[in-house]
């Protein structure tokens, strides 16, 4: 196997050189580079002669933490192809979680290692009626026969494929599965069956097992037992940031009622199939294009073609400018180094003079408010061919969005709470990229591309029974929302107090009627709004936390977790300054102990943020 | 539980509206707390039942239900608050305070209602309080405007006869002060009254008419000063008609057990004219109105609220059980009833001079709806013309607005205000526009079935061009229009009525007395407006080429055989 960008963290220049060099290393020449790499990088990168795929797996997964002690071998018995594609994936997903891995075909595999291993998964299919796929059939036979050996310690899981219209569906799978039983090993997670249509159950299998695995692992390693069992479904999908899986948009509406001054559009996004998984105070990272009137304005003001090809990326992918603006560079943000890099372009040009001769907050004051547009048009860029132009673009980030659903509440969904951002700068109408994106050029049927960002540090109590605290103003309450549907779901019967607040009750009130639901089911113990608009002196939660002080402090002393999702600047602020008061005024703190007791309950994990 | 054997049918278990009200403590129930309640704009149903009573009931803006629900929002929910003043008397102050409060907490409009009374749309829970408080500090009141106690004593308005009609308003603003309820509650609630611990302590003292689940459904009642029937006195549960001789207020003659409200579909219900049934003298009207609410309170049925207005008390038992019953409360007879004449319900338009010297100018205003709208700043108009008024404002029982009692001196002023504003008196408007009613109904009222304030207006306007090309552009001809069957515009009175079935499709009614002294019959079913108008059209020919000198459309309809005559209630689904 040769390395490619796609499978290995170098570019396309450095995969070409190792790829000519590697294969004609002697074993002494490897090994001296081997060690010479780990000498000067103080690093363990353990290239391992023979298995072309662990050098980018190795090097991706954060060599300290592996557990290298566990071991897994993946045997497959494929007719088309399919079981071998699906034993590689999951065979490089361990890897990519630091496991060392055995892959190989069934009839390659030498039985009399069979009982050194501790951990098989087998994939196979079934053929005509209920055969083994050729090359599986010496294992099926060995294992079948007297001279099987017994298999104590082992763990197993199959995967079968089959196909539903046969009458013996998955046959061999199932014998496997038998078989293994009766020589003693041990399911590691139930078998699983899967039809001609094999994405989804497949995934969800190898999502299964890697569970497993990562809690087997983590009982064994104790450094690394938290973050594993906490990130451990996050990462279970071959969907990433660096490959968003392509969600179809189910529902988008507006949550704010007519006459408000807001649009809040709810979101629902279908994850079926991606294998994605998420909890509870995880994010979602989205996607989003460009205004196509921005970049049509861009264009114009270019005097370039929209039809005209610009390259993208470093591989020399192409497309046309319109498409690469809309979706592929970043075009609404400025920064230095850009202001910098675009000086440049243009030799002897204005804007080189300006971002020498501007101190940081003169750069920071232009900057602030302005896209691409004003900056060619305010320094005169015209002319700069568009080739030259993308090459210093950023590429479009993805947004990141609070969850606003409990997977326990809506299985194969993710939904999303996103105001949309509007606003007037600098003599022009400015848009939130990703928010606007949303709001208007998206609709139910269309698919958006995502991924998932786990959020360890924004986790309901391991505890069902620990009391918590929520506040979560505005767009801030999407992470309440799903903290209270797994909650209902799982049946948790600690105590929840949501503070929310917005400018009007009448219509402005997220998810209003879901949070009554709740209080009348008791999901939901109770809840205090502040609406800053419906009276003379505007009111916000931190008012509202401070008219309960006292139940508040009680609920503390209980031992309750505090949230607070949202604005940074200024609500979380408050916030915790309202925190402090509260501990000072109901438990006679001092301004230095109630900080203390705050800081306590942070490295307690009982007062988590998720602000921005 | 003692008092239950006061109220018959025994046989058969209160309501639950009964229940509500018995456990309410004199219409306590929980709306402290409920009001306070800030997860949602809405008071549970138990308390809304109460809220009744207090002058009020929630409502939601129903364009807006199913929008809200899928942005996952409650209904849009909000409070209709009704003003009552007796006979529908208001000083400007008063006038302009209900204009401030309609713009502050409600809609920014004033409805003038078919019972003299002012209601105001859109008053958000968060502000119901203060709304009341302001209502109160300028001496009007909520306080039984609706729910099962008396209502608004209506009042004749005719400037005509000021003399007596002074004399005949201040009757009415004693019987109401008599009837209204004696519940601290109100204070309580909205006022900040001091509490009372427990108010049980003091029951029997605390409602001396109503007792302590009060009637067992709405009472109405109203005065007509002849030969105006405006306050469409027949309609009423209990009627006075004032009897004039030589320019002096003898006394009325009483009339009982009328009332609109019927429900679809149930001819067990129905709507029912008043029966006349003796003569008191002035003296003696708080006393009848008394005995005659006590009779109810005793009587009405409590099982069942369909059944539960005085009309199927009296009916179900006879008119001559009821004068017996009244006899023996009072311990005296009424006297025979005098004769009396009444020549249309409708109102009097434009400036008249009163007895005592005074101006009066009637005002159109369609459907009671008070508002500015381009072109027709009708709701500034009227508030500059307070700012100046010195005499009063009275509310018509057609929805209409008198500007009265003003001195000569001051009409210049208030007439250079009317044509500023371009107020009208609808001169210029067809005599249908003019004689038209409707009730509020979408998109505010939860009863509504179809819609009326907002389609009458265009639906005159193609009745109008037939009534032209016919030559009736000014012949008087009554015209209502509700969105349900439960009559608040009184269409069963109408000489054309339109009563809602469903959106789009009305219950088409002919053959009402003129001056409302007869109901209605159905002529056509659940129809549209082609249908509607289609229907109309032969009828209002024939009428012009073949009515009799005089002759009104109501009685040509019934004499032309569109529909029978309906000469009680009983015979109304006949």
């Amino acid at each position: 196997m040769e390395l490619q960008v796609t499978n290995s963290p170098f570019n396309q220049e450095q995969a070409e050189l190792l790829n000519r060099l590697l294969p004609g290393l002697t074993d002494v020449q490897r090994m001296w580079l081997s060690g010479y790499l780990t000498a000067t990088q103080g690093a363990a990168l353990a290239v391992q002669p023979g298995t072309a795929a662990a050098p980018a797996a190795t090097a991706a997964a954060p060599a300290p933490a592996a557990p290298v002690s566990k071991e897994v071998t993946v045997l497959f018995g494929s007719q088309t192809g399919n079981s071998q594609g699906l034993a590689k994936k999951v065979s490089s997903k361990l890897e990519e979680q630091g496991f060392q891995v055995t892959l190989s075909s069934m009839g390659d595999f030498k039985t009399n290692n069979l009982k050194k291993v501790q951990n098989l998964l087998i994939v196979v299919s079934t053929h005509g009626e209920g055969e083994p796929p050729d090359n599986a059939i010496p294992f099926y036979e060995f294992l079948h026969s007297k001279r099987a050996p017994k298999l104590e310690g082992l763990k197993y899981s199959v995967l079968a494929l089959g196909d539903l219209s046969y009458e013996f569906y998955c046959q061999t799978g199932k014998d496997f599965d038998k078989r293994l039983g009766e020589l003693g090993a041990e399911q590691l997670t139930p078998r699983v069956d899967c039809d001609v249509d094999f994405d989804e159950p497949a995934a969800e299998w190898m999502n299964q097992v890697l569970d497993s695995l990562s809690a087997g692992s983590a009982a064994v390693s104790v450094s690394v037992g938290e973050t594993s069992a906490i990130t451990g479904p996050s990462v279970a999908s071959e969907y990433s940031r660096t490959n968003p899986f392509r969600a179809e948009v189910l529902e988008n509406l507006n949550l704010n009622g007519r006459g408000s001054a807001r649009e809040t559009r709810h979101i629902e996004l279908s994850l079926e199939g991606s294998g994605l998984q998420y909890e509870p105070g995880d994010s979602l990272g989205v996607y989003p294009e460009n205004h196509p009137q921005l970049v049509e304005e861009l264009i114009a003001a270019m005097g370039w073609q929209a039809d005209e090809a610009v390259t993208i990326n470093k591989n020399g992918e192409k497309t046309s400018l319109y498409e690469a603006l809309r979706t592929h560079f970043e075009i609404t943000v400025l920064s230095k180094p850009l202001l910098e890099q675009a000086g440049k372009l243009v030799p002897g040009s204005k804007l080189k003079d300006f971002v020498e001769a501007s101190s940081q907050q003169e750069l920071r004051a232009y900057i602030q408010n302005r896209d691409l547009l004003d900056l060619v048009q305010d320094y005169d860029l015209k002319g700069v061919p568009a080739e030259e132009f993308v090459q210093v673009l950023r590429k479009m980030p993805a947004r990141l969005y609070s969850i606003a659903s409990s997977p326990q509440a809506y299985p194969d969904e993710v939904h999303l709470t996103v105001r949309t951002v509007r606003y007037e700068a600098n003599g022009r109408n400015r848009y939130g990229v990703c928010s606007t994106h949303l709001a208007e050029r998206v609709a139910a049927g269309d698919s958006l591309p995502v991924y998932i960002q786990a959020n360890p540090n924004f986790k309901l109590p391991e505890n069902p029974d620990t009391p918590i605290i929520m506040v979560g103003p505005g767009t801030g309450v999407a992470p309440f929302r799903a903290f209270l549907g797994e909650r209902e779901e799982t049946g948790a019967e600690g105590k929840t107090w949501l503070f929310y607040g917005d400018q009007h009750f009448a219509t402005d009130f997220l998810y209003q009627v879901e949070w009554q639901r709740w209080l009348k089911d008791g999901v939901l113990t109770r809840m205090d709004v502040a609406f800053s608009r419906d009276s003379a002196e505007k009111v916000y939660v931190q008012h509202r936390m401070l008219e309960r002080s006292a139940e508040l402090y009680q609920w503390l002393q209980e031992g309750a977790a505090v949230y607070v999702c949202g604005d940074e600047s200024q609500m979380a602020h408050d916030v915790h300054a309202t925190l402090q008061t509260i501990l000072m005024q109901e438990g006679g703190m001092s301004p230095e102990e109630a900080a203390e007791y705050l800081t306590r309950l942070q490295q307690d994990k009982r007062y988590q943020r998720d602000v921005y | 539980m003692s008092q239950e054997k006061h109220y018959p049918p025994h046989d058969r278990p209160h309501s639950d509206v009964e229940a509500i009200k018995r456990r309410s403590n004199y219409l306590r129930g929980s709306l402290t707390d409920t009001l306070e309640d800030r997860i949602t704009g809405s008071i549970p149903e138990d308390d809304n039942r109460l809220m009744k009573f207090h002058g009020s009931y929630m409502q939601d803006d129903r364009d807006l239900r199913n929008e809200r629900n899928k942005q996952k929002l409650e209904p849009a929910y909000q409070f209709m608050l009704r003003v009552r003043a007796a006979g529908g008397v208001v000083t400007p102050e008063q006038w302009l305070m209900m204009d401030r409060v309609a713009q502050k907490y409600a809609n920014g409009t004033i409805r003038l209602t078919t019972r003299q009374s002012f209601q105001l749309h859109g008053v958000l829970k968060w502000n119901m309080k203060n709304t009341i408080r302001e209502v109160n500090e300028s001496m009007l009141s909520t306080l039984a405007a609706c729910g099962d106690v008396n209502r608004n004593v209506m009042c004749n308005p005719n400037p005509y006869q000021s003399d007596v009609h002074g004399e005949v308003y201040e009757w009415s603003r004693k019987i109401s002060d008599h009837l209204d309820p004696r519940t601290r509650a109100y204070h309580e609630i909205w006022l900040d009254g001091e509490k009372v611990i427990d108010s049980r302590e003091l029951e029997g003292e605390q409602e001396p008419i109503y007792g302590p689940v009060y009637l067992p459904r709405k009472f109405k009642i109203a005065i007509a000063v002849p030969p105006s029937n405006d306050v469409d006195v027949f309609s009423q549960d209990l009627g006075f008609i004032a009897i004039v001789e030589d320019g002096k207020l003898k006394g009325f003659n009483v009339s009982v057990g009328g009332g609109m409200g019927m429900s679809h579909g149930d001819p067990k219900t129905y709507p029912q004219v008043a029966q006349v049934i003796g003569f008191c003298t002035p003296e003696q009207v708080i006393e009848v109105a008394e005995k005659t609410v006590m009779i109810q309170r005793d009587y009405g049925d409590r099982a069942v609220r369909k059944h539960a207005r005085f009309k199927y008390t009296i009916d179900d038992r006879g008119i001559d059980w009821f004068i017996g019953e009244l006899t023996e409360r009072l311990g005296w007879q009424l006297q025979d009833a005098r004769p009396f004449h009444f020549d249309s319900n409708g109102d009097r338009y434009g400036w008249v001079k009163g007895s005592n010297g005074k101006w009066h100018y009637n005002l159109f205003i369609q459907n009671g709806r008070v508002k500015d709208e381009d072109g027709y700043l009708l709701m500034t108009g009227l508030r500059e013309i307070a700012k100046i008024h010195g005499g009063d404002f009275r509310l018509t029982a057609n929805q209409n607005l008198i500007i009265a009692n003003v001195s000569t001196q001051k009409k210049k002023k208030i007439e250079t205000l009317i044509s500023e504003y371009g107020l009208t008196d609808g001169a210029h408007y067809s005599a249908l526009k003019r004689n038209s009613m409707a009730c509020v109904s979408l998109p505010t009222c939860g009863l509504a079935m179809a819609e009326s304030e907002r389609y009458l207006p265009s639906l005159l306007d193609k009745i109008e061009p037939m009534l032209e090309e016919a030559g009736l552009r000014d012949d008087d001809i009554v015209i209502r229009m509700t969105g349900c069957p439960n009559g608040c515009a009184r269409p069963m009175l109408a000489e054309i009525a339109f009563i809602g079935k469903a959106p789009g499709k009305y219950n088409m009614y002919l053959g009402g007395g003129f001056a409302g002294q007869r109901l209605n019959k159905l002529y056509k079913e659940n129809i549209g407006e082609a249908e509607i108008l289609d229907s109309l059209k032969p009828i209002i020919s024939r009428y012009a080429k073949e009515r009799h000198e005089g002759e009104h459309f109501g009685d040509f309809t019934i004499r032309a055989g569109y529909v029978k005559e309906v000469r009680c209630g009983q015979e109304f689904h006949a």
